[in-house]
């Protein structure tokens, strides 16, 4: 028998920043499904796990001008220039991994030697040290899922794409002798818990899958775009600002201007 | 061998030589890492055979169907039910940490009774022995009308157990809190004895005007709310948002009217002023629904014209007169009320001047528009039996139907010659969600003798004598109904995911043992075995759909009912419900700002929710209060400085929070922080915003409709 190729993918998300009300049902679905820890003060936002943040953004007028947009912020699995993506590049112990297969950017705690390269690299704030042993209060460890492991002190961890839901339904799928996922096999537990149907998951290369023909929306752009990171996580927004907001702009570029690295 | 110094150094380099081009270094040095990340202390979760069971989440009262996942008997996740007409699949930051609730350190494990000042663990014999002898004792000497009940919903079997179980035993006291629902029903003339409550077909509709309702902050049932605010996105529907402050909802409407705080009603009848003055309205939906619009369609064309309107709201002429046409030609527009999560009743006059723009444009009962239901009636029970000893209880209170309104019962325990010797509280947590808290806890701690069936150790479960738990929301059955705002009202079904990790026990099953234990014509009114017997012959025919489907809808059919009629109110001269408080000492006006990212209701937030808590609301174990720079200026404040907030009820020390999105003078921080209950991730973090704020009663209705409180700010 031979082994036919699957087709190459690129797993991508689209998040509508019209329709997000940045309730926080993403983060908290993360947690659950990725078992996530928590401390006693989660106030110190910057020792605080979360692998997605909802960041509220503002235009910086005064009252009563002021206008506000949730932004939910994953992973954005960069692709850089043919997986060259800044925080796999860095990585000495290759617990972090562009996989070409599927375009996720995976991260591996048992690999992890805690060195944090890879934060340093990482533009989007995506990643988290774990600066303390995970504890949970006795008799909550039964909530646990083992489908992910739960990481130890020292290691860095960040948003997976829910990978092990990829890898359950594939092995679902090759029982039932499919080499292909639909759609609807393989979500993000952050998209299927959004109230507001704000994230779309899927293949941005299949014509089939939502999120090729959202990504291509007028009102489309990705985060620091021009830095070159070729992030898989496009937003959507019908407000110039927003937009503005996602890159650093001079005052006389426009929006969404490009410029050409290579 | 004779080993010399040149055999000893060539060797000693060999083995180090030998040893660096051998594995072992890098060998160990993995080892090492891997060995320093595999304490036994870090779990690892073990595997087991994955299922899925749908129930019903009670976390808030919008009643989303809800997906639990387990691995063999552990609960590791729930996830939105695809298939629940409520939620679509979507899930809200509480539902999602439902996990938490049940495996949490704050669950009480069985009965508890307070011995001098501390919980010791008793039998469930002794502890419902000692309440038989001691509301026997009460019966006899004559006073079984200060026997008292709390409940979270004046809905639902269990609640109507405990409702039961007062009036077949002699009492009237039985307290459940209010919403927006309330001032509703008092805005329609009906029947006695009957409630009108609002049906937003939301989804249908093509303009929505909201006066404060925080439609994606948690109005209603916070899940569908988000959904149709989506849709509405979608198909390009406009919001328009009146609110002192740029809430998400005002942030994400797509005009924003920042009124002046409290002047809703005025606003409302600024716009139904437009649409009466350019005909707009539709005179046969008048005729059709309601009584008095003569009366009231020229007092409003003579008092509130658009100028007038302006000074009082702050909110243009020319904008007012702008959505007044909006709303008057749009078709299908819906007008709502209710401040931020629409917990806190509105006043009359507010609910009659907002409903009336929804009766002027015809949009009652039609598609799109507000459907006037009745109270969800579903359960069939035999008639209660009262011997004498009820009847002379029931006679030395008169009986409100659906109970009294919970922010009255502070004064029902103080202000009453008898008193209340007497308490049980279920599914509420009335120490911590009540106003004026500490006058409030002063008042629960007069009671002799206090049961609360908390499944956690909550604020009022504290102050008790007696802890009765019940099984949590993932180990019992129960009927859960919905209004919430919903179009068709439904009754969700939970039903026990998981057997029941303590010994706890279902808080009907206790009702019910108590009313055999006391005899007579009490175990009379209770003819069932258990709970389950109750609940089962109470939803009658109904019982197989329901346990199929997992809800009931209940579809209402007008044509059976007599339609509730709108009464249109000549409002006062200004109808604002006044602030308590001094205006010359206390020139700040503080309101409250819900957020679906804590919880607020009687439920704490677990940990995950505090995860989701922005770091400018709390920091560390402080609150912290938004104010706009400019009036921050000129208290002499600055971003992240201490300072203390004063209002009449009380006084608080708070750090600032530097906002563009509130208006000078209005200063404002959530509903859900200040526990003093719980675990160590929510306990001492924060202010309780209901400490700082008193019930003020509506005239009409005697509702507690406070919504703000004066207040001022000191550097501290």
């Amino acid at each position: 028998m031979t082994q036919e190729h699957r087709k190459e993918k690129k797993y991508g998300m689209v998040i509508d920043l019209d329709k997000c009300t940045g309730c926080g049902a993403c983060m908290v679905a993360c947690m659950a499904e990725n078992n996530v820890p928590f401390k006693k003060d989660e106030t110190d936002k910057l020792k605080s796990i979360t692998w997605i943040r909802v960041y509220k953004l503002t235009n910086g007028k005064p009252y009563p001008n002021e206008e506000i947009c949730y932004l939910p912020r994953p992973c954005m699995h960069c692709e850089g220039h043919n997986g060259h993506s800044p925080c796999v590049t860095v990585c000495p112990a290759i617990a972090t991994d562009y996989d070409r297969e599927t375009g996720i950017v995976s991260q591996i705690p048992t690999r992890c030697f805690g060195c944090r390269y890879c934060m340093g690299a990482c533009p989007y704030h995506a990643r988290y040290f774990n600066w303390w042993d995970p504890v949970w209060p006795e008799g909550m460890e039964k909530s646990l899922s083992p489908n992910v492991s739960v990481r130890m002190r020292g290691v860095v961890e960040k948003c997976t794409f829910c990978f092990h839901r990829y890898q359950l339904a594939s092995e679902k799928a090759a029982l039932d002798g499919r080499r292909e996922l639909k759609e609807e096999e393989y979500q993000t537990s952050c998209t299927q818990a959004c109230p507001a149907g704000a994230i779309t998951f899927g293949d941005l290369l299949n014509k089939e899958h939502a999120v090729y023909h959202l990504k291509k929306d007028h009102r489309a752009f990705r985060l620091l775009e021009r830095l070159g990171t070729n992030p898989k996580v496009y937003y959507l927004s019908s407000r110039e600002w927003v937009r503005r907001s996602g890159d650093n702009y001079h005052p006389d570029e426009k929006t969404g201007e490009i410029i050409s690295h290579h | 061998m004779k080993i010399d110094r040149r055999c000893f150094l060539s060797l000693g380099i060999g083995v180090a030589a030998g040893t660096a081009l051998s594995p072992l270094p890098w060998k160990a040095m993995d080892d090492s890492s891997i060995w320093s990340q595999n304490w036994p202390w870090t779990p690892v979760p073990p595997d087991g055979e994955i299922t899925y069971t749908d129930s019903t989440c009670t976390l808030c009262p919008g009643g989303c169907g809800i997906t639990i996942r387990k691995i063999d008997h552990r609960v590791v996740k729930i996830e939105g039910r695809k298939d629940h007409p409520v939620n679509h699949g979507g899930i809200c930051v509480l539902g999602l940490s439902g996990p938490q609730l049940l495996y949490g350190p704050t669950r009480v494990q069985s009965p508890m009774k307070k011995i001098n000042g501390t919980f010791r663990k008793i039998s469930w014999n002794q502890a419902l022995a000692e309440i038989t002898e001691k509301l026997t004792t009460l019966r006899a000497e004559g006073r079984s009308h200060t026997v008292a009940g709390i409940a979270g919903s004046s809905r639902g079997t269990v609640s109507g157990l405990l409702q039961r179980f007062l009036t077949a035993f002699g009492s009237s006291h039985f307290y459940s809190p209010s919403s927006m629902e309330d001032s509703f029903s008092q805005t329609h003339i009906q029947h006695q004895d009957k409630k009108t409550i609002p049906g937003y077909d939301l989804e249908n509709s093509n303009y929505i005007l909201s006066f404060g309702a925080g439609i994606i902050d948690g109005w209603g049932s916070p899940v569908r709310m988000i959904q149709a605010n989506s849709a509405w996105k979608t198909k390009k529907i406009k919001l328009v948002q009146v609110e002192p402050m740029l809430s998400s909802t005002a942030a994400k409407s797509d005009q924003w009217l920042p009124s002046n705080p409290g002047t809703e009603a005025v606003l409302a009848l600024g716009f139904a002023y437009v649409i009466l003055r350019e005909s707009l309205y539709d005179p046969k939906a008048i005729d059709d629904h309601s009584d008095g619009f003569k009366a009231w369609g020229a007092h409003i064309l003579n008092n509130y014209h658009p100028d007038k309107v302006a000074e009082v709201t702050g909110i243009d002429s020319q904008t007012i007169i702008t959505i007044g046409r909006e709303f008057g030609r749009a078709g299908k527009p819906v007008a709502i009320c209710g401040r931020g999560q629409g917990r806190t009743p509105v006043s009359v006059a507010e609910m009659n001047a907002v409903h009336a723009l929804n009766v002027l444009v015809g949009n009652i009962n039609k598609t799109g528009g507000v459907f006037t239901l009745p109270e969800p009636d579903y359960i069939s029970w035999p008639e209660i039996v009262l011997d004498a000893t009820a009847d002379s209880g029931l006679r030395a209170r008169p009986i409100s139907m659906g109970g009294e309104w919970l922010h009255r019962f502070p004064n029902a325990v103080t202000g009453n010659e008898d008193g209340i010797n007497f308490l049980f509280v279920a599914n509420a947590n009335p120490c911590y969600t009540l106003t004026d808290t500490k006058e409030a806890i002063k008042a629960f701690q007069k009671i002799p003798f206090k049961v609360s069936f908390s499944s956690y150790m909550d604020e009022t479960a504290k102050l008790s004598d007696l802890i009765l738990p019940n099984h949590t929301y993932l180990e019992r059955y129960e009927d859960i109904p919905v209004a919430s705002g919903l179009r068709n009202h439904l009754v969700g079904l939970i039903k026990p995911v998981v057997d029941p990790l303590f010994q706890t026990r279902h808080t009907g099953d206790v009702i019910i043992t108590m009313a055999k234990s006391l005899k007579g014509s009490i175990e009379a009114s209770f003819p069932w075995k258990d709970y389950s017997e109750c609940l089962k012959t109470g939803l009658g025919r109904n019982w197989n759909a329901f346990t199929d489907k997992g809800y009931l809808e209940l579809n209402y059919i007008p044509e059976f009912e007599e339609v509730p009629r709108f009464a249109f109110q000549v409002p006062s001269e200004i109808p604002q419900i006044p602030l308590e408080g001094d205006e010359s000492k206390m020139g700040l006006i503080l309101i409250p700002g819900d957020s679906l990212r804590l919880s607020s209701g009687d439920i704490g937030s677990p940990p995950f929710v505090m995860k989701t808590v922005p770091d400018t609301v709390l920091k560390n174990n402080d609150s912290l209060v938004q104010i706009n720079p400019k009036t921050a200026e000129k208290l002499g404040l600055k971003k992240n400085g201490y300072a203390v907030l004063k209002t009449p009820r009380g006084e608080k020390k708070v750090k600032i929070s530097l906002s563009q999105g509130i208006g000078e003078n209005v200063i404002s921080f959530p509903r859900g922080l200040g526990h003093t209950a719980y675990d160590d991730y929510l306990s001492g973090k924060g202010v309780n915003f209901n400490e700082l704020i008193g019930p003020v009663e509506d005239p009409v209705s005697g509702l507690d409709v406070a919504w703000g409180i004066r207040a001022s700010l000191t550097k501290a």
